[in-house]
């Protein structure tokens, strides 16, 4: 009969939890819906508003990547979908309480750690690139990062990633096109003051192993204010011979990074105001402070005879004195519930192809580990939403009842939704910047802002 | 003078799209648009193209074109597409990104490859 078939047809829908709103939690939901548009996802974050990365981590310069943000919304306002902020899992709510709930559960959580040096006087002396990029893209956890630029010339960033480029970029750039961006204002403050003039970028290995990519060192090389230095004699034996049967990417790559060392080496200081430096075959061993200088010893690397691809130490090291020392050697994930298993060196939960155990899945950085652009962590989402959608094929499911559920065990906490989220964008469109606290965040959803 | 309907007729042409399956999308066109605004105009469905939205700073849109196709197209090969070109997975020396590439008359039944998957390029 009608009813029965109804019955079915309601009994037919999935209920799938997503925790964390980054890309990889956006593009599984995105694709699940696709394969199954009766479904019903939930998507758990646990700061107030949505976006991961994108919001928080991308550079306030690169606007144009944070476009995807227009795929996620059309998401948010599907209407198959729930986005509940402010809730974090783990510390919310168990996972046995989502297992009841869900017939599937997608960690997507990213990756909230960084890796560190270890080294004496990391503590006291170096800042982490996870918390300066948090700190100019308004993340309301490091907006209390004391960041001081004035009388500062020398900085020096440990880490050859793209992660490095950012920070050297924001360093180095115009105040001018600073202001044009959604940099957080007390960010914008401080690099108005700051007179930092010389950028150097550490790696531990060669020219031919740097993990950037192309845009963003030509984004550098092209710079008007800056001026690149390099030492020449680092790119020794990398010549067109040797370049001529690389992969085109890391092809070019190499080229550009020699014509900008051949450049540096010939042009006279110029009219730039600042400069860059890539030192290449750096290991940090310490840093120490010396009034009002650091000094940052480096142990000088040579590569394994048996491993081109590896270095090994010298003994031999040299002390650099800067004003500021980042360092950016990586983010790691982090453990968020003690029921599943974690590998505590790579910082990921053990899984093979998206697939924790039946029902548990994970995507993007943390599943992943925290590498790769948003194209790759669109596609692993992707191919994780079919697996988990052949997955629901082979197993008969009962009725769950999702977020309904949930939210009566989290009751000590106002959780936020689209509509909220909407109010605090709209906030910031109208007052032409990013909202910082969270504290702000809900006098605007309460309507006190 | 021409009427509008013999305009618009005109103005379109075929574009096939092959997705990694195998499988063909046809669809068409109109002159002047680049690949991109084909496949939100006509909603083809291909998963994930065009995350930037045309502004060089994804590789979403990435197209693997035949020569001969690739020898016509009007827009040369920049420096910046190349940059995120290299990032694509599948990477071809006739590949292009979609929303760098507008549909010509001489470009009228082209066919061109979507591949699928990605090349982990960036790690920080
Ligand atoms: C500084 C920086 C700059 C970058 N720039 C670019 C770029 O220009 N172009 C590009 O393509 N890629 C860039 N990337 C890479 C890109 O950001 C990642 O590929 C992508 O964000 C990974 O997506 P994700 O969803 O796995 O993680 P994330 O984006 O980190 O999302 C994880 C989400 O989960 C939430 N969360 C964490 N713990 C919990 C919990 N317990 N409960 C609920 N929610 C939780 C977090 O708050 C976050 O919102 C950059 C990365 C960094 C670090
Ligand atoms: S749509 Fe992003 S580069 Fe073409």
């Amino acid at each position: 009969t009608g009813l029965d078939v109804r019955l079915l047809l309601r009994r037919s829908n999935h209920r799938f939890c997503v925790i964390g709103s980054g890309p990889a939690g956006f593009y599984a939901a995105q694709h699940l819906l696709k394969l199954k548009p009766s479904s019903r996802v939930d998507i758990y974050e646990k700061l107030p508003v949505p976006f991961g990365l994108v919001r928080y981590g991308v550079a306030p310069d690169h606007p144009e990547v944070k476009n995807v943000t227009h795929t996620f919304t059309t998401v948010l306002k599907n209407p198959n979908v729930a986005f509940i902020g402010n809730f974090e899992a783990g510390k919310d709510i168990t996972l046995g309480k989502l297992k009841e709930s869900y017939h599937a559960i997608l960690l997507a959580y990213g990756a909230s750690e960084d890796r560190k040096l270890n080294i004496p006087g990391e503590k006291e002396h170096v800042v982490s690139a996870r918390d300066f990029v948090g700190w100019y893209n308004g993340l309301p956890a490091n907006r209390d990062l004391a960041i001081n630029l004035e009388t500062k010339k020398r900085a020096i960033i440990i880490g050859n990633g793209n992660v490095t480029l950012d920070i050297a970029r924001i360093l180095l750039s115009p105040i001018e096109l600073l202001e044009k961006t959604d940099i957080s204002p007390y960010a914008l403050d401080a690099l108005k003051k700051s007179t930092i003039s010389e950028v150097v970028i550490c790696g531990r290995r060669g020219p031919l192993q740097v993990s950037f990519t192309i845009k963003e060192l030509r984004e550098l090389v092209n710079m008007k204010s800056a001026r690149a230095v390099s030492e020449i004699r680092d790119f020794d034996g990398i010549n067109e011979q040797l370049l001529k049967d690389f992969p085109r990417p890391k092809k070019r790559l190499t080229e550009l990074l020699l014509k900008s060392a051949q450049a540096s080496d010939t042009t006279s200081s110029g009219s730039y105001s600042k400069s860059w430096f890539l030192k290449f075959m750096r290991s940090p061993k310490m840093v120490e402070r010396h009034g009002d200088k650091l000094h940052l010893t480096l142990e000088i690397n040579e590569f394994d005879p048996a491993n081109k691809e590896r270095v090994v130490g010298t003994g031999k090291t040299e002390v650099n004195i800067c004003d500021i020392v980042f360092r950016s050697v990586g983010y790691k994930g982090r453990r968020i519930f003690d029921e599943l298993p974690f590998d505590e060196n790579t910082g990921i939960i053990p899984n093979v192809g998206g697939k924790i155990e039946n029902g548990i899945y994970c995507v993007g950085w943390a599943g992943q580990g925290p590498r790769g652009v948003i194209l790759s962590t669109m596609q692993n989402s992707f191919d994780v939403a079919k697996t988990i959608i052949q997955d629901m094929e082979s197993v008969p499911h009962s009725d769950k009842s999702g977020f309904e559920t949930i939210k009566n065990l989290v009751t000590d906490k106002r959780l936020t939704c689209y509509t909220d989220f909407v109010k605090i964008a709209d906030f910031e469109e109208k007052h032409n910047r990013k909202v910082t606290t969270i504290d702000e965040m809900f006098k605007i959803i309460n309507g006190k802002l | 003078v021409t009427t509008p309907v013999a305009k618009t007729d005109v103005e379109m042409v075929d574009i096939t799209f092959v997705r990694s399956d195998g499988s063909k999308i046809a669809t068409k066109g109109k002159i002047g648009d680049n690949l991109l605004d084909v496949v939100v105009n006509n909603n083809v469905d291909l998963d994930g193209f065009g995350a930037c939205e045309g502004t060089l700073a994804c590789s979403t849109c990435h197209v693997i074109f035949k020569q001969k196709d690739f020898d016509i197209i009007k827009e040369k090969l920049t420096d910046e597409e190349l940059d995120m070109l290299d990032m694509a997975f599948g990477l071809c020396d006739t590949s292009r990104l979609g929303c760098q590439v507008c549909l010509t008359k001489e470009l009228a039944g082209v066919e061109v490859k979507v591949p699928e998957g990605v090349n982990d390029a960036r790690s920080s």
